[in-house]
């Protein structure tokens, strides 16, 4: 038991530290991959290739001025940040990273928590993301901040939706809510993008809607909000904010690769012939590989595609994404029916 | 109307078609865009380390050249002035005394001779209206000042030293097109 405990402990401050670690590269990567694509070279003065900008970066906004404005709320201000950040990191509990190791006869998974509402899980989590936005929004105290706030409540509810909706077809199709049940389901080549590649087109879709990244970036559009709901803050807080969201398209991006990309698994494995333990590594780097293809995906889109209008936003979600969503349904029924 | 350049296009208010409507396909034309940006060569030039390279006839701070023997070459005749179209150069004519000849190239010669550096566009005509080959645009550039009054250049800054050592090389400008064109005395302005 106490071996168990320890070893979950571990577990989870390794995978703490790792999407710390990937978020504070995100950082980074964004504003290379932002560069490159406009023809420029990006930060390159810290470190060799800019590599120690992240560090520079997180050194700043610790030593910045904590500033609060005396209309806020105190209580609120501080837990906006403190939640949002906590909810980005919650998610990643669920994602089952390789197949499990085994070491001295004993059997260790790669997963902290492998429940059986696996997705569901995850469903409630983000749900709450849209509580630190609101919060934080709010006790500022000021309109920009409300505007940028009320703007993401809306956006995440309505994509929250349709982004359920799609799930629901895969649950259908796969018959559980597990995530490692649904990886292990895709071994080999059967990944669930051959089977639901329009689920996974609304689930992308909707995921650059949760995470408040371009095209949907409304809640903090620094064209007609100033700065959206973290105008207010500043030094680490605001530093949260912008973590939370690194983090969140790092988990999005997991997720995504475990339920439609079949997570660790690659084709040709059983050929290679190697020892579980090493499958396991592999697994892990190939899950990686799909994360960070989907972490350049979420940057490349945001550096190709201009903002949506707060209507044409509306009605994507509600008009365009929620009725292909149960048309998806309706068909995976027929054809789990037929077959 | 006629189009000049043909390049203008019609803008219609007509109703998207379905192809355009899920916009997909415009996505992914606008990602094939950016990610062939991806391979591109960069424009950047990392500047401490390293600096674009001038043109070899760059047009910048002008030089008021001596002949050999450190002479002043300008006869104040006043032609980059009136060839100047911003009107950036001022100059007041004086009459070289007996004793001044090894300051002065001609009887005649500028006092005074100033070029307001805000008002200079850099085109490099004076240097071409000049008779006596006395004015020419350098590499070096102006630097910014404080006051705009200090952007005023007299004949302390202009003029070019008299040591040989540190005379200022304008044999890129002078190019033998440029000499031989200033040789041809049919021409009014090289009388």
């Amino acid at each position: 038991m106490t071996i168990f405990i320890i070893y979950k402990v571990f577990l989870c401050s390794v995978i703490l530290i790792l999407s710390l670690l990937v978020a504070m590269y995100s950082t980074l990567i964004e504003r290379k991959v932002a560069a490159f694509l406009q023809d420029r070279i990006g930060p390159d003065r810290a470190g060799p290739f800019g590599l120690l900008q992240p560090l520079a970066d997180g050194i700043k906004l610790f030593f910045k001025e904590e500033f609060m404005p005396n209309t806020a709320d105190k209580f609120l201000y501080i837990l906006g940040p403190s939640l949002t950040m906590l909810i980005a990191l919650l998610t990643s509990a669920v994602i089952p990273w390789s197949i499990p190791v085994i070491i001295g006869g004993k059997i260790y998974p790669l997963q902290v928590a492998d429940i059986n509402i696996g997705i569901l899980y995850i469903f409630a989590i983000v749900s709450m993301g849209v509580y630190g936005i609101m919060i934080g929004g709010w006790a500022s105290n000021n309109k920009y901040a409300l505007l940028g706030a009320v703007r993401a409540s809306s956006q995440m509810i309505s994509y929250e939706l349709a982004m359920g909706l799609s799930i629901i077809s895969l649950a259908m199709m796969t018959g559980s809510l597990s995530l490692k049940d649904i990886v292990e389901q895709q071994q080999g080549f059967h990944w669930n993008i051959f089977y639901q590649p329009l689920a996974f087109l609304i689930f992308l879709v909707c995921a650059f809607a949760e995470t408040n990244r371009s095209p949907f970036d409304l809640p903090e559009c620094e064209t007609e909000l100033v700065g959206g709901y973290h105008t207010e803050y500043s030094s680490m807080k605001l530093g949260f904010y912008l973590f939370a969201e690194y983090v969140n398209m790092f988990v999005s991006g997991a997720i995504m690769a475990t339920l439609f990309f079949g997570g660790y698994h690659f084709p040709f494995v059983d050929k290679l012939g190697l020892s579980n333990n090493t499958l396991a590594v592999v697994g892990f780097f190939i899950l990686f590989t799909k994360i960070t293809f989907f972490g350049f995906l979420f940057m490349w889109i945001r550096w190709t595609l201009p903002r949506f209008r707060f209507d044409q936003l509306m009605r994507l979600g509600w008009k365009a994404l929620i009725p292909l969503a149960i048309l998806n349904i309706l068909i995976t029924g027929i054809v789990i029916l037929v077959r | 109307m006629e189009s000049l350049s043909n390049r203008s296009k019609v803008v219609s208010n007509r109703k998207m078609n379905l192809w355009e409507k899920i916009y997909l396909p415009a996505v992914i034309i606008g990602l094939s865009v950016t990610i062939k940006h991806l391979f591109k060569k960069k424009v950047t030039i990392r500047f401490p380390e390293e600096t674009r390279k001038f043109s070899d006839i760059y047009r910048g701070k002008h030089v008021l050249k001596r002949d050999d023997e450190g002479r002043e070459r300008c006869t104040a005749c006043g032609l980059c002035a009136i060839a100047c179209p911003a009107e950036a150069i001022i100059m007041v004519a004086a009459e070289r005394k007996p004793g001044e000849e090894n300051l002065y190239r001609e009887e005649k010669y500028a006092a005074i001779y100033e070029i307001d550096m805000i008002r200079c566009i850099f085109c490099g005509l004076c240097e071409e209206a000049c008779p006596k080959e006395a004015i020419f645009l350098t590499k070096e550039l102006v630097p910014s000042e404080y006051e705009r009054e200090r952007f005023k250049y007299g004949k302390d800054i202009l003029l070019e030293p008299v040591d040989p050592g540190k005379r200022i090389d304008i044999s890129k400008r002078q190019t033998k097109e440029v000499l031989e064109f200033k040789k041809d005395k049919s021409k009014r302005h090289n009388k």
